[in-house]
Order: structure tokens, then sequence, then C-alpha cells
């Protein structure tokens, strides 16, 4: 029974790490632009393919051993989704910014963005899906009748890791200040000599290099990659940093654990295809019950 | 006197047109299919307009509240008036279809209003992002609640209503979709037009510029908004039902986000609060839809690189919240809607 | 022209606070707050930033729900009532910051003021209704009328945010009082006007205590507006009362003198 238990929590853990490793990407750029990226669920997709095609170059064309081609991987790919988080801010979203258009044609745009990531991989790579070339060995450890893997360790430790990181940047570092600047007021900021543009870049950084390690992981938990596989993944993702309460990446971070608790006491007990189902109802449940999320600041309007 | 009435002779006229050519065929299949999907693609984007545009929210799942619609005309109709597995041999006489049909589709229209309420008792206290990722899930639940129901067809869908049009067909021989399409698509906006254009409504409008002033100069705010939102999801409902009946089959995942997205890009383009800018946007989007079906998967390429650029350069869309009459003065002189 | 506001029994008084506090969390913004307003009377609420004006006007409107004591318009008590049904016991209110909606036209931002008397429903809108016209008719013609009242019928169909900011603000004190209340409460109408409009804004309310009928609670740092006037003025200060009666005892009151220029003014 308590086997069963702690199974599932590992299970859990690891599961929810993807949406956590997600959802503080979703905070980071709300919590400074306002803004619902819609596009980065799909930054992630494209950060697991960017991790599939490096590390087939690392193993096949250069031959290399899977341990090194992982440690080489993680960086690039995170440099590289980065990169690609980054463009997407500069043509598509600065210029919105800089005309002063209204949230809503950002957010609009930002949809449209995932969009397109999603139907240009298709249209590139076609509809077969790819199969995640194996980096390292898969070790499984049986304690006391609760089997774990190295890999699901791994994730868990990843995400964990990662975010004390965010922690540490967003309330030690000037930079992080600067963020949470901005999160308060956007137009005083400029004004007090903090250069928006760039402390925006870093959080797109931030926030698409770890949606990049996410994928990373992904791709090796569960090797098979399709253009989609961002897309509902990331709506949960998103849902869950606002149930924790979005904006505050704390917030985000249980708020992926929350959701990847729920869907694996769901599957648990019922039949898989209410996972969704179920998994979205707790969700607007929660979100009807306390709409600013579970640690969410509760703004009241002032007249 | 004669002017006053231009707009319902007009309108009669071109839908008078369209339903003899299909009676002649003299326009393909194809063609009149669409058509049909252009009168479902208005009945959409007005609908949506109606919560996103009209009262500024975000609402990004009708597609689900056009699944509930669809779903429910769906299984009443073959329930009711055809034989088919999964619900034995009719229940009433199939030649009375043809006069149960509009009750059908509104039926769907009050089952997709009902699930309006998902969405429109969660409005009275979130607004803006919060109520947007209601939306979302409320359409995934819908899709999956549907997809476990196996017994009518789960995810692999549900079909027979095209047996419900042969009947109407055999009582009087007339092309009875692209009629009832007619029909609805006049009937969603005329409803919408009477709604938005009177100081109730425009109560909606108020809540969108300024919810608490709104509130304290005695609108009541919850009332509007459930109203409003049951208003848009039925309509949603009947678009949805129609939408059914045309392609005589439905399953859940054609009612994904999507599909929604399609209807969001219909509504930015005509214009938020613009309710002849919907009406245009959907004629439209549904004749680029069709130019575009050559290309395939580059299709969700171009439209929402269509849409980026449109939110650039000109985000109130085509016709921002004017309505054709404030463009072109002078068409005020042949209608006034009262 | 504009209907006396119904009958009062002669000694309920249109307003009538007791024992109101209203806690924010860990503050206090308003305090054991007491106040009788009789049919009729102009009054003031005056008191240095953050003493809790406004928030005594968003509780006595229906905004917020207080935390204790009771508020009774007309007699009538507003426990958990929604601002909208407050309106329709006969509160109205301006704002601090102009709250038009700008993008109606003037005549619109009058005529939904009028939501609660509307006299039909979605349905009889609709199907457009002998009903419905006749209703529609009458609450177009009043709200022309009212326009035409306070001379701003050539905006009609302008839009508020084309407006001058002077004209703005005395569009949102008509606005009010589209609504037929038996109080109103006008909360800095003289923010951000200059002197001649000041000039104006005196005028006009006045003419609004004689024409309309109604008993008028005010709130406003312009002293001059409050003294010229006012019969009757309410001074709070960290949402307690520290003074209050005729301008002239207010003036002159130690703690107010205090209050607003500190204690070590000689």
């Amino acid at each position: 029974m308590l086997e069963s238990i702690i199974q599932n929590v590992i299970n859990a853990l690891q599961w929810g790490s993807f949406y956590a490793l997600i959802a503080l990407g979703y905070t980071l750029v709300y919590g400074v632009l306002t803004l619902i990226n819609f596009a980065h669920g799909d930054v992630f997709m494209v950060g697991a393919y960017i991790a599939f095609f490096v590390a087939t170059f690392f193993l096949t064309a250069l031959g290399l051993p899977g341990w090194v081609a992982l440690a080489l991987c993680i960086p690039l790919t995170m440099i590289l989704t980065s990169m690609v988080g980054v463009t997407l801010e500069r043509i598509a979203y600065r210029p919105l910014r800089n005309k002063g258009a209204h949230r809503l044609y950002v957010v609009i745009t930002a949809l449209m963005c995932g969009l397109i990531l999603e139907h240009a991989n298709l249209a590139i790579l076609g509809a077969s899906r790819k199969a995640f070339p194996p980096l390292i060995d898969v070790v499984v450890y049986d304690v006391g009748g609760v089997t774990f893997t190295n890999l699901k360790i791994a994730v868990i430790v990843t995400a964990f890791l990662v975010f004390f990181f965010l922690h540490w940047v967003v309330t030690k570092t000037r930079v992080g200040m600067a963020m949470r600047a901005i999160s308060y007021d956007k137009f005083a900021v400029p004004l007090m000599g903090i250069p928006l543009d760039q402390i925006i870049v870093v959080t797109f950084v931030l926030g698409s290099g770890f949606a990049g390690l996410a994928g990373l992981m992904f791709a090796m938990s569960y090797p098979v990659l399709e253009p989609y596989m961002g897309a509902l993944i990331g709506w949960k993702a998103f849902i869950a940093a606002v149930v924790g309460g979005i904006g505050d990446i704390r917030g985000a971070f249980l708020g992926g654990f929350l959701l990847g608790a729920v869907e694996i006491m769901v599957v648990a007990f019922f039949p898989s295809t209410f996972r969704d189902l179920i998994a979205f109802t707790v969700l607007l449940a929660i979100l009807t019950w306390k709409p600013t999320g579970l640690f969410g600041i509760a703004k009241t309007t002032k007249i | 006197m004669l002017r006053r009435f231009s707009v319902h002779l007009l309108l009669a006229l071109f839908g008078g047109v369209i339903i003899y050519c299909a009676y002649q065929e003299y326009l393909s299949l194809y063609v009149m299919s669409v058509l049909m999907f252009m009168g479902v693609n208005v009945i959409l984007s007005t609908s949506l307009n109606l919560v996103n545009g009209y009262m500024g929210e975000f609402s990004c799942g009708h597609a689900g509240f056009m699944c509930v619609g669809a779903y429910v005309s769906s299984l009443l109709g073959v329930w009711l008036f055809a034989k088919d597995k999964v619900f034995g041999e009719a229940v009433f006489d199939p030649e009375y279809a043809l006069y149960a049909f509009p009750l059908l589709i509104l039926a769907g229209g009050v089952a997709a209003a009902l699930a309006g309420l998902l969405v429109a008792i969660p409005s009275y206290k979130t607004r803006g992002d919060y109520l947007a990722i209601i939306t979302i899930a409320a359409n995934y639940i819908i899709i999956s609640t549907i997809e476990n129901i196996g017994v009518i067809g789960g995810s692999r869908g549900f079909m027979g209503m095209k047996s419900l049009l042969n009947e109407m067909e055999e009582v009087v021989e007339l092309p009875w979709m692209p009629i009832w399409v007619f029909v609805f698509t006049v009937f969603c906006v005329w409803l919408m037009r009477r709604y938005v254009s009177s100081t109730f409504g425009k109560g909606v409008t108020a809540i969108c510029q300024d919810e608490v002033a709104a509130e304290i100069m005695s609108v009541n705010t919850n009332k509007i908004k459930t109203i409003t939102f049951m208003l848009s999801s039925g309509m949603a409902g009947i678009g949805g039902g129609l939408f059914a009946y045309i392609l005589g089959y439905v399953n859940p995942g054609s009612f994904n986000i999507l599909k929604s997205t399609e209807v969001l890009v219909m509504v930015y383009l005509g214009g938020m609060g613009s309710l002849s800018g919907s009406v245009l946007s959907a004629i439209l989007f549904t004749i680029l839809l069709e130019l575009l079906r050559p290309l395939q998967i580059l299709k969700w390429i171009v439209i929402p690189l269509m849409l980026i650029i449109l939110m650039q350069f000109r985000p109130e869309g085509i016709m921002g919240n004017r309505e054709l009459g404030d463009l072109f003065p002078r068409l005020k002189k042949f209608y006034r809607f009262k | 022209m504009m209907a006396k506001t119904q009958a009062q029994t002669e000694n309920t008084p249109v307003l009538e606070i007791r024992g109101l506090t209203q806690r924010f969390g860990g503050l206090t913004a308003v305090n054991d707050f007491n106040v009788k307003l009789m049919p009729g009377e102009l009054s003031g609420l005056i008191g240095p930033n953050g003493a809790g004006k406004t928030t005594v006007f968003n509780l006595a409107s229906g905004f917020y729900q207080p935390s204790e004591g009771q508020i009774l318009i007309d007699g009538v008590p507003t426990a958990g009532l929604k601002p909208h049904k407050v309106t329709a016991l006969g509160v109205a209110r301006t704002f601090q910051n102009i709250r038009l909606w700008n993008d109606m036209t003037v005549l619109d931002n009058i005529r939904v003021a009028q939501h609660y008397r509307l006299g039909y429903g979605f349905f009889h809108a609709i199907a457009r209704s002998k009903r419905y016209q006749q209703r529609e008719a009458e609450i177009e013609k009043e709200a022309a009328e009212l326009l035409d009242v306070f001379d701003l019928k050539r905006f009609a169909d302008d839009f508020p945010k084309n407006l001058p900011y002077g004209t703005q603000r005395k569009l949102e004190i008509a606005r009010a009082l589209s609504s037929h209340p038996k109080l109103l409460l006008l909360d800095e109408p003289a923010a951000g006007l200059n002197s001649s409009d000041i000039h104006e804004l005196i005028r006009l309310v006045r003419w609004i205590h004689d024409k309309f009928d109604v008993t008028i609670w005010m709130i406003e740092h312009h002293m001059d507006v409050m003294m010229e006037l006012c019969t009757q003025i309410k001074v709070i200060d960290f949402g307690q009362t520290i003074a209050e009666g005729n301008p002239e005892t207010v003036r002159n009151h130690p703690a107010v003198i205090t209050a607003y220029l500190g204690d070590d003014v000689i």
C-alpha cells in the first residue's frame, strides 16, 4: 500500500516536472509582460526537436559516446531554443510593444506564432514521428517494491535545480530585481535607467532555454516526437501556472506539480481517457473557487 | 416604403437565387457546401463577436459549444427520426423530420446555451486572461466528455444525419440543407442585431468599457453577462448543429482548439464589436480557406501569418467597431433597425 | 421636466450610516463612521488624502460590503445588495477619476444609466414588442431632455473622450442624475478644473440642488467650493470623524487644522 503511494508520488513528481519547467517559462514572461505567451508550448516542442537533431548529429555524424553527446546536448539545446524564443520576441512581440498595442493583439500574435511553429514543423519534417535516440543507459532501481529509473530522478532533480536557480535570479540578482520592477510598472522602469528591452530578452532567454531543457528531458523520457506534442502540454502547463498563481514562480512551480499529481491520481483510479477531462475539471474548479490562483494576489479594483 | 424593406427584399432575393440554383443543380455540390459552411461561419463569427468584441472578453473555446449543439441536434434527430445502430428504430415517422428540423437545431442551441453557463458563471468574478483559460478548459472538457461516451461513438464520431436530409427531400423535393442554413443564418444575425442595438443590449458595451461604472450605474452585470454568454454559445450550438447535418457526420476532434482558433481569426479579422465586420470576414475567410486548400499544411501557416500581419498593421480588423452603415451613411436610408 | 423624487416620510433620513467600519486586511480604512442626511440637504465630506472619504462613498453606493455597521437609504438597509440594486434604491454617484463610457455616444451614456428602469427585458428587446418601442422612445426623450437641460444637447452624438474635461465632468453628473436619485454622491467634482470651471461647477451644483430636489453629499478638496455650497460639513481623518458642523465651525476647528496642516504650525 505504502509502496504504491510512493510509486505514485514519484511518478507524479516526474510527470509534474515537465509541467513545472514549462509553467516557469510562462510565468516569467507573464510576470514581466503580462503576456500569455501561447507559443511557449510550441517552443518546448521545438526544443525537443532541436535536441533530437543535435543528439542525432553527435551520435551518428560524430560518433561520440552517449554521455558526451548528452553533456553537449544540454547546453546546445538550451541555447538554440532560447534563440528561437528571443527571435519570436524580436520579430513578433517587440514591434507591437513599441507601438503600444493593446495586450490582446500581442496575445493573438502569440497564439498565431504557436500555430506557425506547429505547422511549419509539420510541413518541413512531415507527419511521421521521430524517434529520439537513446543517449544514456536507463538504469532501473527497485527499492522495496518501488521502481524508478535514473532518468526519472534526473528529471525531478533538474526541475528543482532550475527552480532554485530561477528563484535565486529573480530574488537575488539585479536582473531579477529589474524583472520584478517591470512586472509592477512597465512605464516607470525605463525612466529609471533600466534597459527594458534587454531585460525582456533575458526573460525570454531564461524561459525558452528551460523550455528547451524540458523538451530534451521529455524526449529522453518519452522518445517519440510529433509536431503537436507541445500544444496540449503547453495549454495544460499554462493552466497549471495560473492555478498556482501566475506571476509568481513559486506558484507556477507548484501548479505544475499539482497538475502532475492530479493526472497521475486520475490515471490510477479511472480509465486513462478520463485523464484530460478530470484534470481540466479540477483546474476549472480551483479557478472558480480561487480566481487568482492558489498563490495569486487578489487585486482589488480601486475606484 | 419600398426603401425601408429593401434590405429584407434583397436578402430574400439572394436566398431565393441560391436555393433555386441548388434546386436546379446549377451549382456543384462542392460550391453548395462551401456556401453552406459560409453561413455556418457567419453564425459562429457573429456569435463569438458578441462575447469577444462587444463584451470585450477573450473566449478561446467557442468550438466547444459548437460541439454541444452538433451532438445534441444530431443525436436527437437520429434517435427520433432515423433508424440506426445505436438507437434502433426511429421513434417518430421519418416524414415528420422536415417539420421537426428547426426544433432539432434549436434544441442543440438551447443545450449549448446551457453549456455556456460553464463560462458565464465564472465570468462574474474573473475577467481577461483568467476567463480565457476557463474557456479553453471548457472546450477541452466538452470534447473530452464526448470522447469518453463510447455508446455514441466516442472519438470515432457519430453519423446518420444524412438519412434525415433524405427523408426531408422525399417529403418535399427542395434542397433543404441550404434552405435551413440560410434561414438560421439570417435568424441568428437578426437576433444579435436586435440585442446589441437595444438600450438593454448596450449594457454589454458598457460592461466592456467600464464594468465598475456599469455596475454602479444600475446595470445588472451578472445578468447581462449570463444572457450574453448564453446567447453566444447558443448560437454556436445552432451553427454546430447545422455543421453536423451538412457533413452528415460529427466527431469531437473537429471541435478542438484549432476550430476555436479559426473562429477567433474571423472575429479579429472582421473587427471587434462590428456585426457587419464579422459577417464580411466570415465570408472572406471561408473563401480564403477554399482558395488555400491546395496548399494543405501551408494553409495553417498562411492564415496565422495573415493574422499576425493584421495585428501589426490593422489590429482593429476590417471594420474596426463600425458597421456598414457608418462607412456608407447613405446605406442608412435603406434600413433602420429600430 | 425632471419629476420630483418620491415623497418620503418627513423624518426618514435619505442616508443613514451607523457604526460603519471597513477593514481591508490589516488596515482599518473607516472606523465607526456615522452620518444622517435629511432630505434636501447639501452636505460635505472633507479630510486629508487617504482619510477614507471615497471608501465611505464606495460603501454607501454598494461597491463594498461593510465589515461592520449599517447603511440605510431612505430607511432601507443596503446590506448584501449589489451596487446596481443600491442604485435602484435611489443612490447615484460620480467618480474621482471620470468613468464615462468613452466609446459610446453621450446620449447612450445617459440611456444606459437607466438600465434598472428600462421596463423591458431580453425577450421584449428581441421581439421589439410594443412595450419595448414605447419604453425606448420614452427613455430617448427623457435623455434628450436631460441633455438639453444641462446644455449638452449639441454633444448628444459625440463621444465623451472628445469632449473638454469640464464638459465631461458635467456629463458625468448629468448621467448620475438621469436615474432620478434621492441621493447624489459627488466625489471630488472639482478635481482638475480651472478656476472659471470651478465657478461654473458651484453654480451647477446649486442649480441641481434647487431644480432636482435631490440630497447631495460632496467630497471635495477645494475649500472654497465646500464653504460656498455646503450647509453641513463632516471632517474625517484616518477613517474617523474628527469634526462636524457648519462651514464656520469646521474652518476654525483645531482638530481640522491639525489634520490638514500638522500640529507644529503657528
